[in-house]
């Protein structure tokens, strides 16, 4: 979806500002917002494309508004709702007022929390040619689709080259609406900072995005 | 119920924590209602949780990342299978934490930096880094970093040579990606540990440099 959270290129938000020492989590209800997260993940609650769809999802004037695990914390409460896991009038009770439904993988034990901790594979066999070798010029494709995406809109259209290829990898766009991993090639495609910007734009920069095989066409 | 006041907060809300106590409780009571509702459902346990926080507050940190860094720079055998294939390289650190798969490793040299964001969220090496600072996660960071990197490192106070490359990695997909920065000048006789010292997480990012020798012990 063209989204508030794809910010690649825009201006206006002002410096960079750095906190020194800064602290793991800022309030301990933090912590628990990325640990509810992390573990409903693992119990099979959710994907993690559904979950970063969540939060992109929000309404911009809020997505702005809300700090990073604000974000999560709307999100996970909206993602509970929509996966039937939790209802609104329980989120609004602050307690259960029905039983649980169960989950893929079952509730995560505390014994099983290292597995977690390192992330999941999302290499896939490979069972197609790649369309794409290194060197290959390409052109991101231009498209807009209002569903989960991870091309940024300040590379659609525009003309790269392919730099590394990762092998085929679980497709974010259709594992968010949970119709399957339908594993695509991934590649590394690098971009003159001047055609992403224009005549003005830094002329010793690139930019690379990783973009699955279905964002880009032969240029 | 829980958006009136967000227009007084930017993403820097816990900076307001003594203004703004309400707002922060607000917090605290919507987060327990959720955790309370996900654990009498059955979904989650409260000591999972503590265990996940505990990981993340104590063992996973840039000091993960420091250690490869520095090994790359004593070790060329190690350092040329950390470019080939980050994970695997890593995974053959056992006192280091295990890494997942499509960590992707990349090398400062003097002709060329690298900088890594996620313009769409917060994609980041968490086990080689730990969780990602605020600023990483902010709007200043992810909106700039692909268009004028030069500025958002004069942010941070890293000035480099108009002539060097910036190479800029936007991680947008599943790949990871760490930067090997350059072993600073005058640490040719230093250990291992103590060149871990000089590496800190900014470095690994690329909107820093490694500290100098004299920076440390």
């Amino acid at each position: 979806m063209d989204g508030i959270h794809d910010m690649g290129g825009m201006d206006g938000f002002g410096p960079v500002v750095p906190e020194p020492n800064e602290p793991v989590f800022h309030a301990p209800w933090e912590g628990r917002v990325l640990a509810m997260n992390r573990a409903m993940g693992a119990a099979g609650a959710w994907n993690i494309d559904m979950s970063r769809a969540s939060r992109e999802n929000l309404p911009p004037e809020v997505y702005l508004t809300s700090s990073y695990y604000k974000r999560w914390l709307l999100g996970m409460e909206n993602l509970a709702v929509a996966r039937g896991l939790v209802d609104r009038d329980e989120l609004a009770a602050g307690r259960a007022l029905r039983p649980g439904k169960p989950l893929k993988r079952g509730r995560l034990a505390p014994a099983d929390v290292a597995r977690v901790l390192v992330r999941g594979a999302f290499g896939r066999p490979t069972n197609t040619a790649a369309k794409f070798k290194i060197g290959d010029r390409v052109r991101a494709r231009n498209i807009h689709p209002r569903t989960h995406t991870r091309l940024p809109r300040y590379v659609r259209g525009r003309v790269g080259v392919v730099e590394l290829v990762h092998g085929c990898h679980v497709f974010p766009d259709t594992v968010a609406l949970d119709q399957g991993e339908n594993p695509q090639w991934l590649y590394t495609v690098v971009f003159e900072a001047r055609e992403l910007w224009g005549d003005d734009a830094d002329p010793t920069l690139r930019v690379s995005v990783d973009a699955f095989e279905p964002y880009l066409e032969p240029a | 119920m829980a958006h009136k006041d967000d227009k007084h907060h930017d993403h820097h809300e816990h900076h307001h924590r003594h203004d703004h106590g309400s707002e922060l409780s607000e917090m605290q009571i919507r987060v327990r209602a959720l955790e309370t509702i996900l654990t009498e459902k059955g979904y989650v346990d409260p000591a999972t949780l503590d265990a996940i926080i505990e990981a993340y507050e104590t063992r996973i940190g840039p000091h993960n990342g420091a250690r490869v860094v520095a090994k790359a720079w004593v070790d060329p055998d190690f350092k040329r299978a950390l470019l080939e294939d980050g994970t695997k390289a890593v995974g053959t650190l056992g006192h280091v934490s295990r890494v997942g798969d499509h960590l992707v490793v990349v090398e400062n040299t003097p002709k060329r930096h690298n900088m890594v964001v996620c313009t769409l969220c917060s994609c980041y090496p968490w086990e080689m880094l730990g969780l990602p600072p605020v600023w990483y996660k902010s709007a200043p960071y992810r909106s700039r970093a692909v268009k004028d990197p030069r500025g958002v490192l004069k942010d941070f106070g890293v000035t480099l040579p108009a002539d060097t490359e910036i190479r800029v990695w936007d991680s947008t997909a599943e790949t990871r990606y760490l930067v090997l920065p350059m072993r600073p000048a005058g640490t040719e006789d230093w250990s291992e540990e103590r060149l871990a010292q000089l590496v800190t997480r900014d470095s690994m990012i690329g909107t820093g440099l490694p500290k100098s020798p004299d920076q440390v012990r």
